[in-house]
């Protein structure tokens, strides 16, 4: 059977369910049980990881259409079981299964309790974020996004800091109320185009009015996912709270449902809309960038600190989107992409010296350079590819949302360009703090250098980092029709849309 | 003799066998007083309900309608729907509540009884095709659940929840009377289709308020805001067998009552009990949200959630399409499975001192007794809507039916209390599975209980999407036949 043909994306969804059924089958508790709970996650999660490899592999790049597509009807004639990618969601679904294995590595003896239900959770939250990915029917999509709350609740609820209970629910009630706006919406388009099935939906013209209250449905939830000013006020609290592998998770992948989610739903759909509110896009998507790199700087604690910078940088993310050119939503996915791992790895770095010292606050360390001087490599190239520094994943999104957005508007490229060096004036301001100085604390001394588990967990990140920052094509060749079909099919609408205007008046 | 005055008794044989059983075994508990009548009793009456479960099923003739007793009782796929659901209903509630009823010297043989002759009432308002067999089934209904509430008659609080009960509902009979009266009197008939046809046209100011009146007597059965104030007492009050019975049957056998009355004598006022729907939907679902966020009590907070449930199938009502009664069946089926798995969770919770319904003494339930907390959490993610659990496909039912008849405003106000109700229900989650525990709870018997519990936690859990499309063809159906 050629690739094209297996049902490689349920295969995506079912492995890891196979899994999680397995773990909880395991004894309770006891040693061998965590044991096996945490080599079964690890296996699955890499095992997934080859699979989406092999997607990737059979990914035609010459086309925009959707493919690996799986169509069974699913519930009455409303909700049918319809799974597909295409050169924007295909990145994402790859990365999710890249990122799995780091989070159960880092948890391997950072969590000591309730293993088994852990990598349950994980492993459950794997097959939810891929859905959320490859679904090509609404109703579908919704309850994979939604649903992704119930893990995500619940990994930070038990396994989180102090404060974890009311990050959960802040967490959990934030998001809900922005997708149960999105749900409405989605009945409503249901109505009307009287079909549920994503693709048909992009080609379906909504009435202009109508278009701007869709949006704003939409709106409301991808704006609290991503997270975007003024409703990002979850995200530290969650990454404070969350264990280390719920940050990098959240980081990594959940911030980017609400980009894709814009890239998928509002420009497509409601491109007039989208035309139409770009400026509250970019409004909020500046201060975002400044405010919260403002905020970053003023940070005492390390998770807090990366949290603020990735409200700042899904700023980025945004403004590449509503730049509405190719190289601003190649760019804004790109950043997507880097952002998932080197904030992802940044959560790891934080994560190793948590493990040591149980603090997160930034002035109980420093000196680190001279007993962790492996540990300081890293966190400083990972560092500096979120600063963006050319050579790094990071400069190439940030460098191709500025080209796009210049063409845009350049008040708004350079006003969006000063966040960039707040961010790196936050990001080297955390490292010195942390890294160098003197080493003058008896406990923080007493610190080992990262241990083989660590560093084999490091290595591919940074493979990536750089992989990412020196040869791009390798993932904006698989993104490029994509995209470009995207903006031509949006151009034309809005078009379309403006000449019968004209014509009207 | 004319053959033709014997009626057709086919269509009412799941009401006969209820009824003759529930007359035997209540013969049966009175000439055997031993202590393990109750027992046999109780075990005889699930399998009565089982055979009646059978007769529905097994005169449920395709899409056919049948009328019967001088036009008194109909037999269509909406009935054969709704009478499944309560029966199921009623045969689990016997089944969970033997353990509790035990232990707490509960065990009389009354109760199975009465619990058989509220259920006849109930099948009997399903079937009603005119407000006088609706009364009689009513009545029955009523006067058994009054006598369910203070079956624990040596409490206070029980003795006082039936007594409230009793009170309120009497005052609801009595609204009800009045509206049917206003309705014979304007109408000169009581039988649905032909005040149907009455209301074509300018309908006469009397029948109007014969409707309201009606549908002020029906809410009460309902507990739609603002006719809900006995609930949280009653619940709490009563043996929580009995509160999970409440929530369960009687609720839908109402519902599907009112539904009834709605759609096949009033279809052409559409426009004015509407409004009223609306109404109640909205108030029932802001008070069942935000009430419920201040309860301590387990059954309280149920007693709140329901109403909240309430409002939320009503959304489908009001849309006064066969849609949206679709949604409505679908919404009843899932609420009937996730109020009774929820109050079986209840029922278990025994520690070494006695039963507890507190939301604290739940703290840790994820490590004493992992396997309840889990069916709980089940429970209640599917109360609060999240999907992938079944609950979300009531809520998605009934939203798509209200978007589809143009009351988005309706359904933008029923999603976001649906987000505030959330906030309970994760309460609850969060007190089990992150609190440290609090109390020792035992293991309990009961195999039928336990049964009990783990297919409706399965019905709840995603496992539900591979049957949600025959049932919801099957709500499809039979809403058909309500709303042609």
């Amino acid at each position: 059977m050629a690739m094209s043909e297996m049902p490689l994306l349920s295969w995506l969804l079912i492995i890891p369910l196979i899994g999680a059924l397995f773990i909880l089958f395991q004894p309770n508790d006891s040693e061998i049980g965590k044991r096996n709970a945490r080599l079964v996650a690890f296996f699955v999660t890499i095992v997934n990881f080859v699979v989406s490899l092999a997607l990737w592999a059979g990914f035609d790049e010459t086309t925009a259409d959707f493919q690996f597509v799986e169509h069974m009807p699913w519930i009455g004639n409303n909700i049918a079981y319809h799974l597909g990618v295409d050169g924007i969601s295909v990145l994402f679904v790859i990365l999710t299964t890249f990122i799995m294995p780091f989070c159960i590595v880092a948890s391997w003896n950072s969590v000591e309790k309730r293993v088994k239900e852990y990598m349950v959770a994980f492993l459950v939250l794997e097959t939810l974020m891929i859905g959320v990915f490859v679904s090509l029917d609404i109703f579908l999509f919704y309850i994979f996004f939604e649903a992704v709350l119930i893990p995500m609740f619940l990994i930070i609820g038990i396994w989180g800091g102090p404060r974890r209970i009311y990050a959960s629910y802040k967490l959990f009630l934030y998001t809900l109320l922005g997708s149960v706006l999105m749900l409405v919406a989605v009945l409503y388009m249901y109505n009307v185009a009287d079909t549920s099935s994503i693709p048909e939906l992009m080609t379906y013209y909504f009435n202009a009015d109508v278009q701007t209250w869709l949006w704003l449905a939409f709106f409301a939830s991808f704006a609290v996912k991503m997270p975007m000013w003024p409703v990002h006020t979850w995200l530290p609290d969650a990454h404070v709270e969350a264990p280390t592998a719920g940050s990098v998770i959240l980081a990594g992948v959940l911030l980017k449902m609400g980009g894709y989610g814009f890239l998928r739903f509002s420009l497509p759909m409601f491109p007039i809309a989208s035309h139409e509110l770009a400026w509250l896009i970019f409004a909020l998507s500046l201060i975002a960038v400044v405010y919260t790199s403002l905020i970053a700087l003023a940070q005492e604690d390390m998770k807090k600190l990366i949290a603020y910078s990735s409200v700042a940088h899904m700023g980025f993310v945004t403004i590449g989107i509503f730049a509405f050119n190719v190289q601003g939503i190649e760019g804004a996915i790109y950043q997507m992409l880097s952002h998932g791992i080197v904030s992802g790895a940044l959560f790891l770095c934080v994560g190793v010296v948590y493990d040591r010292l149980h603090t997160r606050e930034i002035s109980r360390y420093g000196g680190l350079v001279n007993n962790m001087p492996l540990y300081a490599r890293v966190f400083m190239i990972m560092m500096l590819a979120s600063v963006g520094l050319p050579g790094t994943s990071g400069f190439v999104g940030e460098f191709l949302v500025f080209v796009g957005v210049y063409e845009a508007s350049s008040t708004v490229a350079f006003i969006a360009l000063s966040g960039v060096i707040l961010g790196a004036a936050y990001m080297l301001y955390l490292y010195r703090r942390i890294v160098f100085g003197e080493l003058d604390k008896d406990d923080t001394a007493k610190m080992k250098d990262m241990d083989p588990r660590e560093r084999l967990m490091f290595a591919p990140l940074v493979v990536m980092v750089f992989w990412m920052g020196v040869y791009p094509p390798t993932f904006l060749n698989s993104m490029e029709v994509s995209v470009e079909n995207l903006i031509e099919r949006f151009n034309s609408r809005v078009e379309q849309h403006a000449q019968s205007v004209g014509a009207g008046e | 003799m004319n053959m033709t005055s014997v009626p057709n008794l086919i269509p009412v044989l799941p009401e006969i066998i209820l009824a003759l059983g529930a007359m035997a075994w209540l013969m049966l508990g009175v000439i055997k007083r031993d202590s393990d009548t109750t027992g046999v009793v109780s075990t005889l009456s699930i399998a009565t309900l089982l055979g009646a479960l059978v007769a529905v099923v097994m005169v449920t003739d395709g899409d056919q309608t049948v009328v019967t007793m001088n036009g008194m009782f109909i037999m269509d796929p909406f009935a054969s729907f709704i009478k499944v659901l309560i029966l199921v209903g009623a045969a689990a509630t016997l089944m969970v509540a033997r353990p509790f009823m035990t232990m707490h010297h509960l065990n009389r043989f009354e109760f199975p009884a009465m619990v058989l002759l509220a259920t006849l009432g109930m099948l009997m308002m399903v079937s009603s095709n005119d407000f006088l067999s609706l009364y009689m089934g009513l009545e029955l209904q009523s006067l058994s659940l009054y006598v369910l509430a203070a079956f624990s008659r040596d409490r206070a609080r029980s003795t006082e929840a039936g007594l409230k009960y009793f009170v309120l509902g009497a005052l609801s009979s009595g609204t009800l009377l009045y509206g049917i009266s206003l309705i014979y009197g304007f109408s000169g008939n009581i039988e649905y289709s032909v005040v149907a046809t009455l209301g074509e046209g300018d309908a006469p100011i009397g029948l109007v308020i014969g409707l309201v009146f009606v549908l002020a007597g029906l809410s009460f059965k309902i507990s739609a805001v603002p006719f809900h104030m006995w609930t949280p007492d009653v619940y709490e009050g009563a043996p929580t067998p009995v509160s999970a019975f409440f929530a369960a049957a009687p609720k839908v056998a109402a519902f599907a009552l009112l539904m009834r009355v709605l759609f096949d004598s009033f279809p052409s006022l559409g426009d004015e009990w509407r409004q009223i729907v609306i109404l109640m939907s909205v108030l029932s679902m802001f008070i069942g949200a935000f009430v419920a966020l201040m309860q301590t009590n387990l059954k309280r907070l149920m007693a709140y959630s329901s109403i909240g449930h309430v409002g939320y199938a009503l959304l489908g009502v009001a849309a006064g399409t066969s849609e949206g009664v679709q949604g409505v069946l679908v919404y009843l089926a899932i609420y009937l499975t996730m109020s009774l798995g929820a109050f079986a969770v209840i029922l278990n919770l025994r520690h070494k001192d006695g039963i507890t319904e507190e939301i604290a003494d739940l703290a840790g339930l994820m490590k004493t007794r992992p396997g309840l907390a889990i069916c709980m959490g089940i429970f209640m993610f599917s109360l609060a809507g999240i999907p992938p659990m079944a609950g979300f496909m009531g809520k998605l039912y009934v939203f798509m039916a209200a978007v589809d008849a143009g009351l988005i405003t309706l359904a933008v106000i029923g999603v976001v209390t649906s987000v505030v109700g959330a906030v309970y229900y994760l309460r609850i989650v969060k007190v089990m599975f992150m609190d440290d525990p609090k109390l020792d709870f035992v293991e309990t018997d009961g195999r039928a209980a336990s049964m009990v519990l783990t297919v409706s936690a399965v019905f709840n859990s995603p496992v539900f999407w591979i049957v949600a499309s025959p049932i919801l063809a099957w709500a499809g159906w039979a809403a058909a036949s309500l709303v042609g």
